[in-house]
């Protein structure tokens, strides 16, 4: 364990200075969700039924989750790019473990995600958005975020590692910017048509959005809704163990055996 | 479809194994079964003592592997790159270490730039450097020289050298027979996944001789001088009518340039060119296969 925690940081410093040196996705990654708070936040905002303040309160939460869930995107474009560029099996032929190297991709993924969180929250701050619950709770909240960015990274590396392209990871990741369109991170579930609605909050998106809203107190959990929603904290739980026990163990092997 | 099969190959200790093969012989497939990045179908192989397939830790730890389809990372600079490597192989300091690599492969200028912006020779420096920071007991080269301007060729062969003094076995696969006549003490020609012939250099060269080649400027005269290069080596002529050329391979030591262009003359054919050159491996390829055809037939 102490050799996986020693390889692990040694690679989690080896992404944090790859985009220290090559900033063009931390910064497109960090700044998506900062102009998407202020285009939706006005310009839907206005057309809604809710008054715009509370709507961007409700929206900070729901951006928060949507960039977590970039972990997808951002997990496969890095992958498939070591595969293509050969560094996966410069990696694979040293006499380290077989999960270091994307424990370390992984890992560095979360850290850069929490510090881009500081910025786009003293922006939703700026727009009205507020922690109205305890301080533990919103600890607990900015937990949960992480955990759900750890788990959709692993989502990612594995689609990394599958599709071996970074074009093809350009591609597919476009579409993961469709998931939060289907769940309630944008809008509220309860206006949907019923198997939509069921669809919608049955996306792992919309229990973490629902336990950020109830834990920052910025909103009700919602009456009615499927269970994970319904239960956000303990459906976060859930689905980010679920995803983390299927996607870990299928990234490392995927990384141990290569291309077959 | 198997790129590799039948591929039997004994490196001693502290040796360079030179692996000859044109294109798609199944070089860059064997080194990759090797260094444990493909898992065989069958048959097996020790590293260093180690079983590749039961032992692929051990095998990991024995080994530094360089080829073109392993390579550093070109978001890191040369620094970042030699210390990460050095860290992961538990090599006590690891920016001293990366340091004395960058000296020693003439990248201390660079050092701080992105591997990314290194010109190819730069960067096949740098991978090599990569596999060094602690000492292989077994290193693979594949074709490291592939594409490399001649200083840095000539860094990548003085390295190599130096290792197999310190003891380290070298497996090194090239499609140039100059660089397996300068580093190996063994040389295997490839093809179609099997060794086809193995030796030394001297063996090799002694084995396949020279290449005669003429140039006439009478096309009519081309078939009287492929009767005397005929003659003279025994070996099957080959024609290339638009140079006006003839050429055969001859393992006669004793057949010079003086005494090739004498008989010429006696035979009547006046000449353009005419050269004795070692032949390139194509030329050799071409020459042993058929000898390993005739003998099995």
């Amino acid at each position: 364990m102490s050799v996986l925690a020693y390889e692990g940081t040694a690679l989690l410093g080896r992404q944090l200075r790859r985009m220290r040196n090559n900033p063009g996705l931390l910064i497109l990654t960090q700044t998506m969700p900062i102009s998407m708070l202020l285009f939706f936040g006005y310009v839907f905002g206005s057309a809604l039924a809710m008054p715009g303040g509370e709507y961007r309160s409700f929206l900070v939460p729901g951006l928060l989750v949507a960039t977590a869930a970039n972990g997808i995107m951002t997990g496969m474009f890095q992958a498939a790019q070591d595969v293509h560029r050969g560094v996966t099996d410069r990696f694979r032929t040293l006499p380290i473990s077989r999960a270091a190297v994307p424990l370390g991709q992984a890992l560095a993924d979360v850290v850069v995600t929490a510090v881009g969180t500081v910025p786009f929250l003293l922006v939703g701050y700026a727009v009205g958005w507020r922690i109205e619950g305890g301080a533990l709770e919103a600890v607990g909240a900015v937990g949960l975020l992480m955990l759900f960015r750890f788990a959709t990274t692993w989502v990612g590396i594995f689609l990394g590692l599958l599709t071996r392209s970074e074009e093809a990871a350009g591609q597919l990741g476009g579409a993961t910017f469709m998931l939060p369109l289907l769940s309630n991170a944008y809008i509220p579930t309860d206006g949907l048509p019923g198997w939509l609605r069921t669809v919608a909050e049955w996306n792992p998106i919309s229990a973490v959005t629902t336990a950020l809203r109830d834990l920052f107190g910025n909103a009700p959990v919602p009456e009615g809704a499927a269970w994970p929603v319904a239960h956000p904290v303990a459906g976060s739980l859930v689905w980010c163990a679920v995803l983390i026990a299927v996607f870990l163990p299928l990234a490392v092997r995927r990384y141990a055996h290569g291309k077959r | 479809m198997r790129a590799v099969r039948g591929l039997d190959l004994a490196v001693a200790r502290g040796t360079v194994c030179g692996v000859l093969g044109p294109n798609g012989a199944g070089k860059t497939t064997a080194v990759r079964l090797l260094t444990t990045l493909l898992r065989p179908d069958a048959g097996s192989a020790r590293i260093a003592g180690h079983d590749l397939v039961r032992e692929p830790a051990a095998v990991r730890r024995s080994i530094g592997v360089t080829g073109q389809y392993a390579s550093v990372d070109g978001d890191l600079t040369g620094r970042e790159n030699l210390r990460l490597f050095a860290r992961l192989h538990r090599v006590r300091g690891p920016a001293d270490r990366a340091g004395e690599l960058l000296d020693r492969f003439g990248l201390a200028e660079a050092a701080d730039r992105p591997a990314s912006t290194y010109s190819g020779g730069m960067r096949r420096r740098l991978d090599l450097a990569a596999s060094l920071v602690r000492r292989p007991e077994v290193l693979f080269l594949d074709e490291p020289t592939t594409g490399l301007d001649p200083a840095s060729r000539t860094l990548v062969w003085d390295a190599v050298r130096e290792l197999t003094t310190h003891g380290t076995t070298v497996l090194l696969t090239t499609q140039y027979l100059e660089e397996a006549d300068q580093l190996a003490d063994d040389i295997a020609l490839v093809d179609r996944g099997r060794v086809a012939h193995t030796g030394s250099p001297a063996q090799f060269k002694a084995l396949i001789g020279a290449y005669v080649e003429v140039v006439v400027a009478d096309p009519d005269v081309l078939v009287k001088a492929a009767g005397v290069l005929d003659q003279l080596t025994g070996a099957e002529p080959t024609f290339d009518h638009e140079r006006g050329a003839v050429g055969a391979v001859t393992r006669d030591a004793t057949l010079t340039l003086p005494r090739l262009v004498r008989e010429l003359d006696a035979a009547g054919v006046p000449l353009l060119d005419a050269s004795l050159r070692p032949p390139t491996l194509d030329e050799v390829f071409l020459q042993l296969t058929a000898d390993f055809e005739e003998r099995v037939a």
